[in-house]
């Protein structure tokens, strides 16, 4: 079986058909099983939005206060921290230290959003790192928003909150005016895809950072001086590949590296299979028992003989290096962000 | 000469409760008979009715009246009707004026005082344009015998056959270099399980040998002007650097070509290999070889060995490397559309696969497998070895909005139920499963094939099937079984997704060369979607097949029936009249600036030299449609159009203000 949980969004669309919808979902399990990657609409024939109706049904959940608490915390830490991880707002640019990179408040051609996850989880902010290390080779007029930036707001929309996100999306849009701010790039897929459809009245130009460096490339503004000799597949992130159909840019960023050999795996692009790092799924476990898909992924990429597994989204980064650590494939196989590999590759 | 008096009579139409209810008929009768010049004003149930028209007709024989306004439904369902009946009471059909209290006023408002107000004023607004209204004629044009049949398909032969055994001259065009069209490449059709070959080809044969068929194979048309009954068109016959008088069919030119069964056979979907001098299939019609000019090594590259192998084997000197393309003009009185249709992409859908894995095919690809006349002669093998679990996929590109298809190809959950029998019938242990949305077995006979077929073993799913991946060498196939709701996994070495029909990759050009239209989903606009079904908005030009809409070999062949009995119908008639309401010229206003003659999308208007170096439009009446496009554009106000005058619009808008 390749399906781990046993939800089923038809199910509860069905079952809430002449019942009340908050007492089908109160009675069922795996309302928190979803990641929201999307897989379900893309497909669906009749275009019924699958998505609309999860993230709907957890609002029931979260108006009746039957929050997890995990997801709980997660959405309490975005009221008072402006992220979800815990940690005072005041920490968000520590990452950033000695870097020297410009404030918005100094002004910029492009402003980079690096989203919470890069700004305080310590194997993120080495992504965040080599961002700004390769925009600064390419020399590229960029900044951050430094202390100011807070949480997009889209997995807390994911988590059943519309009302943070609400108040989050308005914050930031009037941040991003109150600089002049007309294109912003971001570390994480999850930022691009709320930013890009999801803001009301946005109107700055948003780009996922894998864009960014391919048109550096393609430009002639980035060049490779090191070869990096290994055999290196991509898994395309949900809300990057699937949600918005940005499938070569990263591809035509790590073909271009030289010395690489590059491998699709059998799931790729459209196909590719969810890590089960959104959707909030990265503040609470499944309900079910089976394998995480994570690790049906990295074996995936084993399948295909990768040594490095690369992608461009921290949540995947996370869940998939959780699987290399926790099985001890670490001699096998490294799991890197595509920005991690372009800086050794410079 | 006096000018007479002018007597009008008003009737109101209850439309049973359709206007009754919602607007107070009496009251708009009344009103109306205050009106001046208003001579009758009556109200009656059904004025479509017998007894309703033989009330007009009786009133102008009474009250000698002479203009008439009928308040009721669309001019466009009965102004034909009430044109005829007035015709009949010795008055001129343009003396008719309808206000429209139906479809624009009772149907689409609650209030009754403020419905019955609409009615009154649009009654008064048709009898202030009644008084300005002036009688017009109708001009009668001849109707050419001859017919264009555009497609070779199952469609288009059959009309070309039905009409030219009515004693009708058709020019067939069609662009491959074989008529069959996608049924010659069917192996078996459902529900009865005849050989599509052997019922195809005795009417292609009948194409060829008919005296009254022109066939044009290998040619396509590259204009349309005129009208009905006198259609000018232009096809171009592309070369096949064949002289087709010369040629045997032997076959000796594809035998030795270099490139020998390196050429992916277009008939055979890839599947199967043919040479640059090719028939597309060993049954076509003409039995004629072509030359691929873009895979020809002498024709791209110019050298092919020392010389051409071809040529050195032809006995019958017919390859002529030299041959041009050839415009053929022709003048046809109608024209008959069965350009067909093409598979869905399957591509499309990157969930199955297709494209990815060698062992998913389309429907179409999985016929010419399954063919005795392809290029496995019939034996079912994937990647050298006879399947053992087969899955199928229904509504590939169909009922998909994800894909922008919303309906229904009609012709796939049959087709599958037949490809399954025939896998059964072939390799009796191999295990079939279906996945399907739902089974739609509509037509004669197929309720019971579906049956039979479910007896024989197959497997039916009810789901969607959500992913197609690799297990080993082979294929998982993943979805959920939506009848308990739970997921299920299939493993097979073949899957076949039942591709649907999608409207041709052209038809937009297509539409642009015959000005006719497309309806939501893509496919060509029948003139009314029940009563019409085989004629377009534009006279003269008759749809067949699935250009129209997805449908199967019986309904096509009935419909390219019924195209040919409507393109029969006007060339038996031999005349038709064209409608007055034409736009109309004042030469003394006319300043020659040809604006007109730009803007008209038919070719109406023309500049004519009216003494020295003064140029005039003049309206073709018969090319004429009274769109209006040429008054719009006019800048000196020379060009009218009538019975749509701006004296007659503007009595009306005073009326209603």
């Amino acid at each position: 079986m390749f399906r781990k949980s046993h939800f089923n969004v038809r199910k509860f669309i069905y079952d809430g058909f002449d019942k009340d919808m908050a007492k089908v979902v109160f009675e069922r399990e795996g309302i928190w099983d979803c990641t929201t990657c999307s897989a379900c609409l893309n497909k669906c024939p009749k275009g019924v939005d699958t998505l609309g109706f999860v993230t709907g049904l957890r609002q029931l959940m979260v108006e009746d206060g039957r929050i997890p608490p995990p997801i709980r915390d997660a959405l309490k830490s975005v009221s008072t921290h402006k992220n979800p991880w815990k940690i005072g707002a005041e920490k968000r640019s520590e990452w950033a230290e000695g870097l020297e990179v410009k404030n918005i408040s100094e002004g910029a051609d492009i402003l980079y959003f690096v989203g919470c996850t890069p700004a305080y989880d310590a194997r993120l902010q080495k992504v965040a790192r080599a961002i700004v290390e390769i925009l600064k080779r390419a020399g590229v007029d960029f900044a951050i928003l430094g202390n100011e930036e807070g949480c997009c707001g889209s997995e807390i929309r994911r988590m059943g909150d519309p009302w943070t996100f609400e108040y989050l999306a308005e914050e930031n849009m009037e941040i991003f005016k109150k600089y002049n701010v007309s294109k912003v790039i971001t570390t994480s897929p999850h930022c691009f895809n709320t930013f890009k459809n999801e803001y009301e009245g946005a109107d700055f130009e948003v780009q996922h950072y894998t864009e960014l460096i391919a048109s550096l490339i393609q430009e002639g503004r980035l060049s490779f001086s090191r070869e990096i000799g290994k055999t290196i597949t991509y898994h395309d992130p949900c809300f990057l590949g699937k949600q918005n159909k940005v499938f070569d840019p990263p591809r035509k960023v790590l073909t271009s590296i030289p010395g690489i050999k590059f491998v699709e795996m059998d799931r790729s692009r459209e196909r590719s299979l969810c890590c089960e790092g959104g959707g909030g799924r990265m503040w609470i476990e499944s309900e079910d028992s089976e394998d995480r898909l994570a690790k049906i992924r990295v074996g995936e990429a084993m399948d295909v003989q990768a040594e490095i597994l690369a992608t461009a989204c921290p949540f995947c980064l996370l869940t998939l290096e959780d699987v290399v650590k926790t099985e001890e494939l670490e001699a096998s196989i490294e799991v890197l962000d595509i920005a991690e590999l372009v800086i050794k590759a410079l | 000469m006096e000018p007479e008096e002018i007597r009008i009579g008003v009737y109101i139409c209850h439309c049973g409760i359709n206007i009754a209810a919602t607007v107070d008929v009496e009251q708009v009768r009344d009103s109306a008979s205050q009106l001046p010049n208003v001579a009758v004003s009556k109200d009656f149930k059904y004025m479509c009715s017998d007894p309703g028209q033989a009330l007009v007709r009786s009133d102008i024989e009474e009250n000698d009246l002479n203009r008439i306004v009928v308040a009721s439904c669309s001019p466009r369902m009965h102004e034909p009707t009430f044109r005829n009946t007035i015709q009949q009471a010795g008055l001129n059909p343009y003396c008719l004026e309808m206000a429209n209290i139906r479809e624009q006023c009772s149907w689409v408002h609650e209030d009754k005082a403020s419905a019955t107000d609409k009615a009154t004023k649009l009654v008064s607004a048709a009898v202030a344009k009644a008084l300005l209204l002036e009688p017009l004629e109708e001009k009668e044009v001849e109707i050419k015998p001859q017919a264009l049949v555009m497609g070779g398909g199952i469609a288009g032969i059959q009309a070309s056959l039905d009409i030219a055994d009515a004693g009708f001259q058709v020019y067939l065009v069609e662009r491959d270099p074989s008529i069959g069209g996608h049924m010659a490449q069917l192996d078996k059709t459902f529900p009865t399980l005849d050989c599509s070959a052997c019922i195809l080809t005795p009417k292609m044969v009948e194409v060829e040998r008919h005296p009254n068929i022109d066939l044009l194979s290998y040619s396509e048309v590259t204009e349309v002007n005129g009208y009905i009954g006198n259609f000018t068109v232009k096809v171009r016959k592309k070369p096949r650097y064949i002289n087709m008088g010369r040629c045997t069919g032997c076959g000796m030119c594809a035998e030795v070509c270099l490139l020998k069964g390196r050429i992916p056979s277009e008939f055979d979907l890839g599947i199967g290999k043919r040479s640059v001098p090719y028939v597309p299939f060993p049954y076509a019609v003409p039995s004629k070889y072509t030359i691929d000019a873009e895979r020809c090594l002498f024709l791209t590259k110019g050298k092919c060995g020392k010389s051409p192998a071809c040529k050195e084997a032809c006995t019958a000197d017919a390859i002529d490397f030299e041959q041009k393309e050839e415009i053929v003009e022709l003048d046809v009185g109608t024209i008959v559309v069965a350009t067909g249709f093409d598979l869905f992409d399957a591509t499309e859908k990157p969930e199955y696969g297709y494209g990815l894995y060698d062992n998913v095919l389309s429907g179409l690809e999985f016929e010419r497998l399954v063919s005795s006349s392809g290029p496995t002669q019939g034996k079912i093998v994937v990647g050298g070895k006879e399947p053992r679990d087969v899955v199928f996929v229904q509504c590939v590109g169909s009922r998909d909005k994800s894909v922008g298809n919303e309906y229904c190809s009609r012709v796939c959950c049959m087709y599958t139920a037949k490809q399954a029998h025939l896998i059964h019938e072939k390799l009796p242990d191999a295990r079939l499963t279906i996945f399907y949305i739902d089974v739609r077995a509509f037509g004669k006979g197929f309720e019971e094939f579906y049956d039979r077929v479910r007896e024989e073993g197959v497997r039916y799913i009810r789901g969607n099937v959500s992913d197609i991946i690799k297990k080993g060498d082979r294929l998982m196939v993943m979805a959920e079984d939506t009848l308990v709701g739970e997921p299920i996994d299939v493993e097979a070495d073949l899957v076949v997704l039942a591709t649907g029909i999608v409207p041709r990759v052209d038809v937009k050009e297509l539409m642009r060369l015959l000005k006719i239209s497309q309806s939501p989903d893509g496919f060509l606009l029948e003139a009314h979607p029940k009563l019409r079904p085989v004629d377009t908005a534009s006279d003269g030009i008759y749809l067949a097949g699935c250009c129209q809409s997805p449908k199967d070999i019986p309904d096509t062949v009935a419909q390219a029936k019924g195209a040919a009995s409507s393109a029969m119908t006007k060339m038996a008639k031999g005349k038709v009249k064209v409608e007055a309401t034409t736009a109309f010229v004042d030469a003394f206003i006319c300043r020659g600036c040809g604006r007109c003659v730009e803007v008209c999308e038919y070719g109406a208007p023309e500049l004519q030299e009216a003494g020295q170096g003064v140029l005039v439009s003049e309206v073709n009446d018969s090319l004429c449609k009274g769109c209006g496009a040429c008054a719009v554009i006019c800048p000196s106000g020379a060009i009218s159009m009538k019975h749509f005058k701006n004296g007659q619009i503007f009595s009306q808008i005073e009326a209603v203000i």
